[in-house]
């Protein structure tokens, strides 16, 4: 028994600044300090605040500290293990300028409520004891000894749970419709972690800190339709997910709660893993479903619907990893909990990854219907350097952008799609008055171009072309009548293209067209980039009036564009510019200015 | 494992550790031993493992056990203070494992203050 256990994170976030290293000193430390059988250290999931990180949380007191260093461990130990003085020069600070001790206290926390990341942070997911100690495994035994299939899937209707990874499906539903038949046909049971926007990383998140509740949830799920073989579908670019992964299994396997006649109720159900060569395509449920069966990552037309004729042609449900980290949870504290919590057609929580131009970077977990206000200035702590919001992208290359005169509405799918957004899998990226809309279009659409698997015409093509047009926006050689062209292709393309990737492709030009017209019109009528992006349309100053002739911005210029002696005025020349702002950059006096 | 009975055996093995890392208020018993250096001299850490391994054992939810710095009277060191909203604070003096135990038991379970072992039983 420990009197003290130090939680240190083990997500990729706090991976990569070193926390693997924090550990290892933390243990070195404690065993110097003779403390080994009093304290433990423990590596876990993320704790959602990745801009502080790595994080470092030590009960019973629970105090937080945040972007530790290895080399901070010893005094950590020394003083508040050995001696019970907290380091405050550690502690979490906040933006009024008072430290934090517990995290639970700040308000990145208090305002959200943890459902799918309940476990994340909080437990070791290499221990499956850990989360049985939770009350893990519960739910499978519940739905196993006490409910019939049925009722398990009235359980999951009643809760009103929509997939999380976009589309908004209720769940249910999905679970209903491939019920048919149990026993007589084969089934199957997926989970889709090919989580490749840019920008979100909720799925990893809990594959990463809570491995064992995607394992439990699609066992009830088995139960439920009638299926005792799941498919996982991961990531190869989520190296520590899919080791996590794999413990678990393992571990669900030893301990019999995967594999033949589960507490001895005659149920069979196991899992395995695929992994992804990292296409966005196969986000797509059913190229998702091509790439398991061993070929090419490609779509199919739906209908057949997947809940009919899915992977090898056989009934297949297939729900995000975060939609299956609310299921333990709906089953354990009931519908009615689940339903609470939430809008009129959305229920429960959402994750979201934020990041971009925001001071929180990190995971933040929300009951559906929180304005996005509130996640980007309360709980984000707001745009760095005082700058002004412009705008917030969701669902990432399939979503669309939300200005500031939106940032009231509560958020949840219907409301989303209403203002020419959407959900989407709750990547949110902000966006500063120095992003310029249409270059974040051109953006998305490039990676939508890179990513499309080629199958359909309306999405090779069309996206190529379309991102062809934005690309002579940028550069100032846009026309009127080439911008009425582009709506008219989007809304070809929307209509026409064979899978999710193609028929949202158009959304980021779409809403950038419909919110920020004037920043379009800029780029074709006066040929200037208002955000200073574009750089074809902007060209570098350097003010006769505050230029001290100080020699900087010659000496760091890499095109040798600037012409001056010391200690008189310098000029740039515009043909040799190459609009690198280093001179910007470089410049004491703030005289260099882009216009 | 073949039975729920199974799985609730490792959830309550678990629970008590996974107790530990509650950070909501229903810990609302805090027990506070002096952890500086005239406390450890005196044998404070014995006694922080022995309160913290008996409140385990008697899966108090609504405790916890933490340290704190000097708290000025040396002599008397170990020193344990419990706090209780609503209650006035309780300072035991020249603490051991044993008399720790013998707090967890009657204190912390059965809400008797063990009188003999208090700051004001002293001549202070």
């Amino acid at each position: 028994m420990y009197r003290s256990h130090v939680l240190v994170c083990a997500g990729t976030g706090c991976t990569s600044s070193g926390s693997d290293k924090i550990i290892e000193n933390f243990k070195t430390e404690i065993q110097k300090a003779g403390l080994e059988d009093e304290v433990t250290v423990v590596s876990t999931g993320c704790h959602g605040l990745c801009a502080q990180g790595p994080i470092v949380v030590v009960y019973p007191d629970a105090v937080s500290y945040s972007m530790v260093r290895p080399e901070d461990v010893p005094e950590i130990v020394s003083e508040h293990l050995v001696k019970g003085r907290v380091v405050n020069r550690l502690l979490y600070i906040e933006d009024d300028g008072e430290s934090t001790k517990a995290l639970k206290d700040t308000d990145f926390y208090r305002l959200q409520t943890r459902v799918a990341l309940r476990n994340c942070g909080v437990i070791n997911p290499e221990d499956i004891d850990e989360y049985i100690g939770t009350g893990g495994y519960e739910a499978l035994g519940k739905v196993l000894t006490e409910m019939t299939p049925d009722q398990v899937i009235e359980t999951i209707l009643a809760s009103g749970l929509r997939g999380r990874g976009g589309a908004g499906f209720p769940t249910g539903m999905k679970w209903k419709f491939a019920s048919g038949n149990r026993g007589k046909v084969k089934k199957y049971v997926c989970c889709n972690a090919d989580e490749g926007d840019p920008g979100a990383f909720m799925d990893r998140s809990v594959l990463e800190g809570d491995p064992h509740v995607v394992l439990e949830a699609m066992a009830i799920a088995g139960y439920a339709i009638g299926s005792d073989q799941g498919y996982i579908y991961v990531r190869a670019e989520y190296p520590i997910a899919v080791q996590r992964l794999k413990i678990a299994i393992k571990q669900a396997h030893e301990y019999g709660l995967l594999g033949e006649n589960i507490f001895d109720t005659g149920f069979n159900f196991d899992i395995e893993l695929r992994l992804g060569a990292g296409a966005f395509v196969c986000g797509e449920e059913t190229a998702l479903m091509t790439s398991i069966m061993g070929k090419r990552g490609e779509p199919w037309p739906r209908p057949p619907f997947p809940a009919v004729r899915g992977l090898f042609q056989k009934p297949t449900i297939l729900n995000n990893v975060e939609t299956w980290a609310n299921i333990p949870r709906i089953i354990l504290n009931g519908p009615e909990w689940f339903s609470s919590i939430g809008t009129e057609k959305s229920k429960g929580t959402k994750v979201f990854a934020v990041n971009g131009k925001i001071n929180n970077t990190g995971l933040v977990e929300v009951p559906m219907g929180t304005t996005l206000r509130t996640i980007i200035e309360d709980i984000g702590g707001g745009i760095p350097g005082g700058k002004k919001f412009k705008a917030a992208q969701t669902g990432g290359p399939s979503g669309g952008c939300i200005p500031a005169e939106h940032l009231d509405i509560p958020i949840d799918y219907d409301n989303l799609i209403s203002i020419g957004s959407m959900m989407g899998s709750g990547g949110l990226i902000v966006m500063d008055e120095d992003t310029c809309m249409v270059d974040i279009a051109k953006f998305f659409l490039q990676f939508t171009v890179d990513e499309s698997c080629g199958k359909c015409t309306p999405c090779r093509i069309g996206t190529k072309r379309l991102y062809e047009m934005l690309d002579r926006i940028t550069k100032g050689q846009g026309t009127l009548e080439e911008l009425d062209k582009m709506e008219e292709l989007c809304h070809y393309i929307k209509d026409n293209a064979l899978c999710g990737l193609g028929q949202t492709a158009p959304n980021p030009v779409l809403s950038t067209l419909r919110y920020f017209r004037d920043e379009y019109l800029a780029h074709i009528v006066d040929k200037k980039c208002p955000a200073g992006v574009c750089k074809a349309l902007l060209s570098f100053k350097i003010d006769p009036e505050l230029c001290r002739g100080c020699t900087l911005c010659a000496r760091n210029c890499p095109a040798d564009a600037i012409i001056g002696k010391v200690k008189e005025v310098h000029q740039i020349d515009q043909l040799k510019c190459i609009k690198c702002g280093a001179c910007m950059d470089n410049c004491r006096f703030g005289a260099v200015h882009k216009e | 494992m073949k039975s729920l009975a199974e799985l609730k055996a490792i959830r309550d093995r678990m629970q008590s550790q996974m107790n530990l890392r509650d950070d909501d208020d229903s810990k609302n018993i805090r027990v506070v031993v002096g952890m500086a250096t005239c406390g450890i001299a005196s044998g404070a850490r014995p006694v922080l493992n022995r309160l913290a391994e008996d409140v385990q054992k008697e899966n108090l939810t609504n405790v916890r056990v933490t340290q704190t710095g000097c708290i000025g009277l040396c002599q008397y060191e170990p020193i344990v203070e419990v706090y209780e909203p609503g209650k006035e604070k309780v300072t035991y003096v020249l603490m051991n494992p044993e008399k720790a135990d013998e707090v967890v038991e009657q204190h912390l379970v059965r809400g008797n203050v063990l009188h003999k072992y208090t700051l004001n039983s002293t001549n202070l």
